[in-house]
């Protein structure tokens, strides 16, 4: 077993990414795009194709691009960035750089686990000599296509605006333009070592994104797929997002545990299913939510080895009430009450309210809780979903029940939509447009409002425009994901007026429940992220052993065991011919057809018995007892007489045994072979008979 | 070990399935239907024959409803209520969305009609409810460490499973109803090529063969609009779900093709209840109508309308879907009652009516009058149109099933005795399956695989891989074919069949059994291999001189060309010095002693060549064979 692990990834958006040998077969486990590196562009303009305009009048590129020289460019260096210092031109989008280092045309499977880390997919399959299998869940799969779906829709402005372009190898990524850039532009750009540079790709196609759809094999949680009969790979929930899942691999070998992000407490995606991860030999531990979240720290202090001991002799309810702890669901729900009151403050001073977010999980908490609120409150203000996939998504989660958590299956049972958008979009509180200017949005346009938007980097979709629509209004409130560097995201919509309300969206496994949850799963060996190595230390007593594995590095484990189970037919079986051996040993020979099926090998019985010419092998041990040879001889009324050779060491002839009667015959007995002379066939089977009964074998 | 079914229901006939299937310990209900012909203690399965003690908790390990009808969940809220079994109930996410309703529907027809004691409540019934697991297709589902059941799809209704339970190496699948062929609105049954002991199927129409669909479609429509262009009422009883919304979706479709104004009704608010409960199970229906539920959901029908108890006599035309199905009784009774005497008005039946419903009476030929009851009468002269177009599949889809499914074992069950004799005589004789058909309440029992587990090394398992070349004529000596041995992994197995896997099974005290190659047991064992040969300086005659020749071995080159042709399909190589084929080994012997001359030949020295063959005890046939082909050379 080889495990790479080729980008830890970061955050929510940006799944980590490894590569995996098992049994033979290389497995890519997600294939992540990093859009948090889309804020080194600039997003389109003032101006272009805004709200209020509906026929697109435009200013052209040139206007923006070029009209500085080079002093005015060193001297962004040294300043601060500000919106000038954004590389102006068209995106193009960071996929993991280690995995380029791969031939693609090598990979054997790819397990996608959530919506995200299928967003790098189609440039792998519109690869040559891309032949992967790609598994991914029904739920995930569909989620997946759509977000890259409007990933290229949106990406399709800016194409608009920049114009085809002129080489394949863009003006911004030459070397004196990088050393142009501010270093904090320029670290998201190359990353620390300048080796991230071969991660760039240009956009791909609406066509890219079609063929990738129809490349993948999509599953139900827990349906067992089976590749080449050697593999047996299942999905189960991961809670992160719907259709998000972990994998077990089960080879011939052994068996993996593969846990992504994943959350105890999911709002509407099925909980995290960890009960069947259990009993793996290896869990490879990949959920680095830790590393981004803000989590805090003294409540992680608690999770000592002393609360893992005592949560040792909980029973399995009890455990379970610790992992969904209620306490933090109560917190999560009070968060968004809160947001919704900001918001709700907002709109009542005629502000509008923008949400650019594109986690679906949170989207719909706030959306039940913000038209909740606003009901509550007697207010009446749109709220409106701009995106080019909004309707086909609303309409996909309300078809979508086997995907869902208890709670909203129950409203399947009840016979009630699974959500309330169902009935907001009925009653025209809540709008669902595809652009900012189409035509249904224009007639229906009513200040303030709420509006839940793509995208969260705030440099693509509808967001930008509203965001230079309102960024100067104070009265305005932004509810931001929480990003690596928020500073940077708003850089082109500076000076901001607008208010700005940040908030961390946790997700993934709470430090304190990593030892606690491992301790349940009970694999033997845990494949640990190194980087959170210091902030989970294993207590000595853990029953597994933890190997730690860091980005861009190689970890080889042994296989599990040399031999694995094989599954003999009994009608095989009961066909078997026994032999007793010294030391209490019985062999029998085995012969039959060997199927490898879900994971195991089957002996089943041969259909014709072919060659029917040939014996059936066999294979003798030890030195042949001469006197023996002529007691059994003569048992069977065959006469022969004895002459040692003691001194033919070059045949090693031991002795030879000659056969009068019935018919004359020669017997060579050597110390490791034995040769019988005979005239014909009785003569020298009734021979072989009698040594086949007296020489160990079989 | 053994597959012990025990049918209490559905033997021999259509109503109440029910079939407990033991398998290796654990104890399966598959489905828990009623009877809707019977009115006494024959509606339900005999339930004491499970548990004599009453005790369903141990004595089942799970039941598994296969779809919503009531002839396959109808007593669920009765065995689990009344009963008191308390263990889990699989069913699939629309199965689990859907039965209640039909519980229900049938639950207040009960108690209207003649105001019969009923036998589980409204409460049950949602109490019932509530202990279902629901599964979706194709997901493993661990009932407990040992039984995993899968659901597949079905067709025949929505949400409709085929169900496969394995429990240690014992494999089977229980059908429940189903349809190999597409419908309006749901897909055709599909499950894996699975490797099953039994396989408990359908088998309501063992002996009918259906043509294609589209021409029985469009009688039915001819039928409904000959009526009512001739002002008369189309009276078609359903039960709410499943054929209600097949028949819908095709008089929706129709009438807007056909510009048509006449109403459609559905009777009360049921089925317009459950036809919201399709719009959220659109993933379970066909690959067709899930295409385009995001422009436009299929089950948001523009022209049907609820329809009002006032408006039974109310005049002109008008289609109205009514339950129950079969005219068992309420609502659909009552509009039968005043629509019957008109012949403008017409009937439409399904495909099939269980024993004791007025649906079968109809069927049953030409009726002119029904008695109800003691006191009432009523006098038939609307048509009557019985659909020929069914859910379920014909006995050339059950054939299907069985072949590809290959089960050791079948058991019919749901279908007409006589015509199941028939069905089962067919799959024994064409399919060489052992098949049986039996009655309620008997038990068979059948033997079931097992399979011996043993450790095996992957020197074994490589040379199981180790491609065959017994199959491949070729005469060239490249036995090792670096191409061919480095393969990967993955093509070599996809070819394996051709494979035969040769090895040792080693049973050692007090070890698990092993598997290992021949070429690792003298290891295992700590002695050297001894190998046992046969040698045979086999005379031959010569007729002529050998000077004319220049070739340097004529006599072996003759052998050659002999053996070639003689023993043609082995694979004979000439190394020059000698010959080979297999272990065989032969040479021309020029000794004048040689230790395996046995015979004693003492005259005409010079009339004579001998060929020195030594072989191992593996190829021993083949050796005598090619010996008395050199014995009976001429040369
Ligand atoms: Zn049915
Ligand atoms: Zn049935
Ligand atoms: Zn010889």
């Amino acid at each position: 077993m080889k495990f790479s692990c080729l980008s830890k990834g970061g955050g929510f958006h940006f799944p980590p990414c490894h590569m995996l040998n098992f049994c033979g077969v290389r497995i890519l486990l997600d294939c992540p795009l990093d859009l948090s590196a889309l804020t080194v562009f600039s997003p389109v303009p003032t101006g272009y194709n805004a709200l209020s305009e509906e026929g697109i009048s435009f200013s052209p590129a040139h206007d923006y691009l070029g009209s500085e020289d080079e002093s005015q460019k060193r001297e962004k260096i040294q300043k601060l960035p500000d919106s000038k210092s954004l590389i102006f031109a068209e995106p193009w989008y960071k996929t993991v750089k280690n995995l380029h280092l791969w031939n693609v045309s090598f990979i054997d499977v790819i397990l996608i686990s959530s919506p995200m880390g299928m967003l790098g997919l189609p440039f792998l399959t519109r690869t040559k000599g891309f032949s992967a299998k790609i598994y991914v869940t029904e739920a995930a799969a569909r989620l997946g296509q759509l977000m890259m779906e409007d990933l290229v829709s949106m990406h399709s402005e800016l194409r608009q605006f920049y114009g085809p372009e002129d080489s394949n190898f863009p003006t911004w990524l030459r070397q004196e333009e990088l050393e142009m850039l501010s270093p904090e532009l320029r670290e998201v750009v190359q990353g620390k070592d300048g080796v991230e540079l071969g991660g760039w790709m240009p956009m791909y196609s609406a066509a890219d994104v079609k063929d990738c759809a129809l490349k993948v094999q999509t599953l139900k949680f827990a349906e067992a797929a089976c590749y080449n009969g050697a593999l047996v790979i299942k999905a189960f929930s991961s809670g992160v997002e719907i259709g998000s899942c972990n994998w077990i691999l089960n080879g011939p070998t052994g068996d993996i545990a593969y846990l992504s992000s994943s959350s105890f407490i999911s709002a509407h995606a099925m909980n995290f299913d960890y009960n069947r991860l259990k009993g793996t030999h290896m869990l490879i531990y990949s959920d680095f939510s830790s590393l981004s979240a803000t989590q805090d720290i003294e409540d992680e202090d608690s999770a000592s080895a002393s609360t893992v001991n005592q949560l040792s002799s909980l029973s399995p309810q009890e455990l379970a009430k610790f992992f969904l702890n209620p306490d933090e669901n109560l917190e999560e729900k009070e968060k968004l009450v809160f947001i919704c009151s900001c918001a709700i403050e907002c709109v009542r001073e005629g502000g509008s309210v923008l949400i650019p977010i594109n986690r679906l999980e949170t989207l719909l908490q706030l959306l039940e809780q913000m038209t909740a609120s606003l009901e509550s409150s007697a207010m009446k203000v749109p709220v409106y979903i701009i995106s080019s996939v909004a309707e086909e998504l609303l309409a996909f989660l309300n078809v979508i029940p086997e995907w869902l958590s208890e709670y909203r299956q129950e409203r399947l049972f009840a016979g009630e939509p699974l959500f309330a958008h169902v009935g907001l979009m009925k009653e025209k509180k809540l709008h669902v447009v595809p652009a900012i200017h189409s035509h249904k949005l224009l007639t229906n346009w009513r200040e303030p409002c709420i509006v839940f938007t793509p995208h969260w980097s705030l440099r693509l979709g509808p967001a930008v425009h509203l965001l230079r629509r309102w960024c100067g209004d104070p009265n305005s409130l932004l509810i931001l994901e929480d990003t690596l560097n928020p500073e940077l995201a708003l850089l082109p919509f500076k000076p901001i007026a607008m208010k700005v309300l940040q908030c961390a969206f946790p997700f993934g496994i709470k430090l304190k429940k990593v030892q606690p949850l491992l301790k349940t799963l009970e694999p033997k060996i845990v494949l640990f992220p190194e980087e959170l190595r210091s902030q989970s230390c294993f207590s000595s007593a853990s029953s597994f052993s933890v190997l730690h594995y860091t980005e861009a590095e190689t970890l080889h484990v042994s296989c599990q065991k040399d031999s694995s189970e094989l599954k003999i037919a009994t009608e095989l079986a009961s066909q078997f011919h026994w032999r007793k051996l010294k030391g209490d040993i019985n062999v029998a020979r085995l012969k039959g057809d060997l199927l490898m099926e879900h994971g195991k090998h089957h002996l089943l019985l041969e259909n014709e018995q072919e060659n029917s010419l040939k014996n059936r092998p066999m294979q003798y041990w030890g030195s042949l007892d001469a006197e023996k040879l002529l007691a059994e001889l003569s048992k069977m009324g065959i006469k022969a007489s004895l002459e040692h050779c003691m001194g033919d060491t070059e045949s090693q002839t031991v002795c030879l045994v000659h056969v009068q009667e019935p018919q004359r015959a020669l017997i060579e007995v050597g110390t490791t072979s034995t040769v019988i002379t005979a005239a014909n066939e009785t003569a020298a089977s009734a021979i072989f008979e009698a040594i086949d009964k007296i020489l160990d074998g079989v | 070990m053994a597959i012990e079914c025990l049918v209490l229901g559905a033997g021999q006939e259509v109503g109440k399935s029910c079939v407990i299937v033991t398998i290796n310990g654990k104890r399966i209900m598959f489905d828990c239907g009623m009877h809707m012909g019977y009115l006494d203690h024959r509606r339900y399965p005999d339930f004491s024959l499970i548990s004599k003690s009453g005790d369903f908790d141990n004595a089942l390990t799970c039941i598994i409803i296969t779809h919503f009808h009531l002839d396959h969940v109808g007593a669920l809220p009765y065995f689990t209520e009344v009963c008191g079994y308390r263990g889990p109930v699989y069913m699939t996410y629309p199965t689990k969305a859907l039965a209640p309703l039909m519980l229900e529907d049938y639950r207040k027809v009960m108690v209207d009609r003649r105001g019969e004691q009923e036998q589980f409540t409204a409460d049950h019934i949602a109490k019932c409810m509530k202990k279902v697991i629901p599964v979706d297709l194709r997901q493993s589902v661990q009932v407990d460490e040992d039984l995993e059941i899968r659901a597949y799809y079905a067709g025949h209704v929505i949400g409709a499973a085929m169900f496969y339970a394995k429990v240690g190496d014992a494999e089977m699948v229980y059908t429940g109803d189903y349809n190999m062929t597409p419908d309006r609105h749901l897909g055709a049954a599909q499950i894996d090529r699975l490797r099953i002991d039994l396989l408990i199927t359908e088998s309501t129409y063992a002996t009918t063969i259906r043509d294609s669909k589209y021409s029985r479609e469009r009688e039915f429509l001819k039928a409904v609009y000959k009526c009512v262009s001739g002002g008369g009422k189309v009276l078609i009883p359903t039960f709410a779900l499943g054929r209600a919304q097949e028949l819908c979706i095709l008089l929706d479709d129709y009438w807007e093709r056909m510009n048509l104004k006449v109403p459609i009704y559905f009777s009360a608010g049921l089925t317009i209840q459950a036809n919201m409960y399709y719009k959220m199970l659109i993933n379970w229906t066909s690959q067709k109508i899930k295409d385009t539920y995001s422009t436009h959901n299929p089950f948001d029908f523009k022209n049907v309308h609820n329809f009002e108890r006032s408006m039974i006599d109310a005049p002109g035309p008008c289609v109205l879907f009514a339950t129950p199905g079969m005219i068992s009784g309420g609502f659909s009774l009552e509009v039968f009652k005043h629509w019957a005497p008109s012949e403008k008005n017409l009937v439409t039946l399904p495909g099939y009516c269980v024993a004791g419903t007025i649906g079968h009476k109809l069927m049953s030929g030409k009726v002119t009058k029904i008695d109800l009851d003691q006191d009432t009468q009523i006098d038939v002269r609307c048509q009557v149109h019985q659909l020929a177009f069914s859910p379920h599949t014909d006995s050339k889809g059950i054939m299907d099933l069985v072949k590809f499914l290959s089960p050791k074992h079948v058991i019919l069950v749901h279908g007409e005795k006589p015509k199941m004799a028939s069905l089962k005589e067919k799959i024994h004789s064409e399919l060489g399956i052992q098949c049986y058909d039996p009655a309620n309440n008997e038990t068979i029992s059948i033997p079931s695989s097992l399979y011996v587990k043993a450790r095996t090394s992957s020197t074994f398992i490589r040379s199981c891989q180790n491609p065959n070349f017994k199959f491949q004529k070729c005469s060239s000596v490249d036995r090792s074919d670096s191409s061919l041995k480095n393969r990967n992994f993955m093509t070599q197995l996809q070819v394996n069949d051709e494979r035969i896997a040769e090895g040792i099974l080693v049973l050692e005290k007090s070890k698990k059994a092993k598997t290992v190659h021949q070429d690792e047991l003298s290891h295992m064992l700590g002695e050297k291999k001894h190998e046992v040969q046969f040698a045979y300086c086999c005379p031959v005659h010569i007729v002529d001189s050998m000077d004319s020749f220049n070739d340097r071995n004529p006599w072996l080159q003759l052998l050659h060309s002999k053996l070639h042709s003689e023993i043609s399909d082995e694979n004979v190589q000439n190394f020059g010095e000698h010959l080979q084929v297999e272990s065989f080994h032969v040479s021309l012997c020029l000794k004048d002693k040689c230790p395996h001359r046995i015979q004693e030949i003492s005259q005409n020295i010079n009339n004579r060549v001998y060929f020195c063959c030594i072989w191992s005890a593996v190829d021993d046939k083949l050796a005598w064979k090619i010996i008395s082909v050199i014995e009976n050379l001429s040369l």
